[in-house]
């Protein structure tokens, strides 16, 4: 075993003995799975509507369900990512164990990238739950599978970047709660610069602000769009968010 | 196996460690001894790669502490003030992953641990939760974390803390069995501790180094007199001055009216003979008489504070049998 898996596989050890990962997964299934419930009953009643109109009704649940869902989780996310990220280093530097992880033979890179395997992969099984909608629903209905599925994909790459915010709101202090709001903080941030960036309108500038929010390039994918330039966006952005942890992390010897 | 050549620490305007150099070699105990806030800390720091010195060298095993932190690391188990311990692991897990992230794996990983875990007495509590465990148990297993991968080079900072009486005999005695094959270097408010453990003692203050020597030569060098405690049965009004008349007295302090008296001699004269010879000839009732030197503790009290003169008094109430 690496020492970067030992770190995840403590991580995870970590995670599961406390209770948060069960408050966080229970709150996130509930509301999730409340949404859907509600789309889809909101759905059921648009085609009742139609179907006295018209005689007859053909329903898009993409449109009517999954966009919604999508865009929803999104929400979600903002608020509970930060509760499972505020604890990585915060609660290392709290417990002094911070200084033991900087004095093994592990590089701070394996420490930072362990760390947010760890909570990745948790963020993964919890997401992994709520795949039980689209397959419930496909047993009852037909919908096209390939926009759920790039949905699902818009969804880890935006969690993995909630993360990575998190990681580095994490390592710049040593109080876990202040960790939680700073991620909140930065990513409402983020997703408030395509609203300024919509209002600068269609011009370089605008763009450019445009594009550092994670929206438009969530939205694609979540449209069925897999487009290379929304890819790079999510892979620099985590990487970018890790290596200023790396750098917070290793400046905080100096003091 | 480690050198330090006038390191230098400043945290902005305020200078925490200054030109420190000392060294330590294979197979040496070297005590830390210091106030609170002298420096100790920081050069475990600076030595464990946790931080770098603004200027000076630190070289461990042979590798600089700067350049090849990777190395050094390898090379030394760390015990930090305070237990480097996951409260929602248990014993086992925590030193799996200890030992997983210093490369031990199998039947290495199996058998290191089994290793420490006799040798520090936490066979019992192996399978429960470090949050629950007392403060002495998980400085063990602070401890049993640091010589996981039984490197050359320990050091410990303050590793009696927190412990019962039993317990600091017993990793007294482990250090002890470590000298020969590891170097340590331990810092301690404890001065009997260092007395007993370790061939060399650092006493440092205000980030300097104020003295380095063996315990007992510490206490030999500082000793501007020699010094006898004399206890008589029934002493008369003039046993004071006769006692100052016999060679090589300089001074006589009385202690009260227990007859005890605090004899300052020349350095190197034993006045002992002599004054045994006085008090039983003059029917004073000699009922002990003994040389005493000064204890770590006076030097270190005369070391660290630097304006205050040792007042003679203050001596007659610190004196303890030399030992």
């Amino acid at each position: 075993m690496t020492p970067v898996q030992a770190i995840i596989a403590k991580e995870l050890r970590s995670y599961f003995v406390s209770p948060v990962v069960y408050a966080v997964g229970a709150v996130f299934l509930l509301v999730v799975g409340l949404l859907a419930y509600l789309y889809v009953v909101f759905a059921g009643a648009q085609a009742i509507q139609l179907m006295q109109v018209q005689g007859s009704a053909q329903l898009n649940l993409n449109d009517l369900v999954f966009r919604n869902l999508f865009a929803s989780t999104r929400f979600i996310l903002l608020i509970i990512l930060p509760i499972l990220t505020m604890r990585l280093f915060a609660e290392e530097r709290k417990l002094r164990t911070f200084e033991f992880l900087l004095t093994s033979p592990i590089r701070i890179n394996e420490i930072v990238v362990g760390k947010f395997m760890g909570v990745f992969l948790v963020f993964l099984g919890l997401l992994g739950l709520t795949s039980i909608m689209p397959l419930m629903l496909a047993l009852f209905s037909d919908f096209d599978w390939y926009p759920v599925l790039t949905g699902y994909l818009g969804l880890v790459l935006l969690g993995a970047l909630f993360l990575s915010v998190g990681v580095l709101a994490s390592a710049l202090t040593e109080n876990q709660i202040v960790a939680a709001f700073v991620s909140i903080g930065l990513l409402l941030v983020l997703w408030l610069l395509s609203g300024l960036g919509s209002l600068l309108g269609d011009t370089a500038v605008g763009q450019a602000v445009s594009y550092v929010s994670f929206m438009e390039h969530y939205d694609h994918l979540v449209r069925g769009l897999v487009d290379t330039k929304d890819l790079v966006y999510f892979f620099s952005a985590v990487v970018l968010m890790l290596f200023l942890a790396h750098r917070v992390v290793d400046s905080a010897r100096w003091k | 196996m480690i050198e330090v050549q006038q390191i230098t620490k400043r945290y902005g305007q305020h200078t925490a460690l200054d030109r420190v150099s000392f060294s330590v070699a294979k197979g040496e105990v070297l005590a830390f001894l210091g106030p609170n806030g002298a420096g100790k800390t920081t050069t475990m720091r600076i030595l464990t790669c946790f931080m770098p010195s603004t200027e000076g060298t630190a070289k461990v095993a042979g590798f600089d502490c700067a350049d090849q932190p990777m190395e050094v690391k390898r090379r030394i188990g760390y015990l930090p003030e305070t237990p480097p311990v996951y409260q929602e692991l248990t014993v086992a897990e925590y030193l799996t992953f200890v030992g997983r992230l210093r490369g031990l794996s199998g039947k290495t990983l199996t058998s290191s641990m089994q290793r420490e875990v006799e040798r520090l007495g936490l066979g019992t509590v192996q399978q429960r939760l470090i949050g629950n465990l007392s403060r002495g148990f998980r400085q063990r297993v602070g401890l049993a974390q640091a010589l996981l991968h039984d490197p050359p080079i320990l050091i410990l900072d303050e590793p009696t803390v927190g412990l019962d009486p039993k317990q600091i005999i017993e990793i007294r005695e482990l250090i002890k069995n470590l000298a020969g094959s590891h170097s340590v270097i331990l810092s301690t408010h404890i001065l009997p501790e260092a007395t007993a453990v370790c061939q060399r003692v650092v006493i440092i203050s205000g980030g300097r180094i104020v003295a380095e020597d063996t315990p007992e030569q510490l206490s030999a060098r500082l000793r501007q007199s020699e010094k006898i405690s004399l206890t008589l049965k029934s002493p008369v009004a003039d046993t004071n001055s006769r006692l100052k008349a016999v060679s090589g007295v300089q001074n006589v302090f009385a202690g009260g009216d227990s007859g005890t008296y605090l004899l300052e001699c020349e350095l190197g004269k034993d006045v002992r003979e002599e004054v045994a010879r006085l008090a039983v000839a003059s029917g004073w009732g000699l009922l002990e008489l003994k040389a005493i030197s000064m204890t770590l503790e006076d030097v270190f009290l005369q070391l660290t504070r630097h304006e205050e003169a040792l007042a003679p008094d203050a001596v007659v109430a610190s004196v303890e049998p030399a030992g």
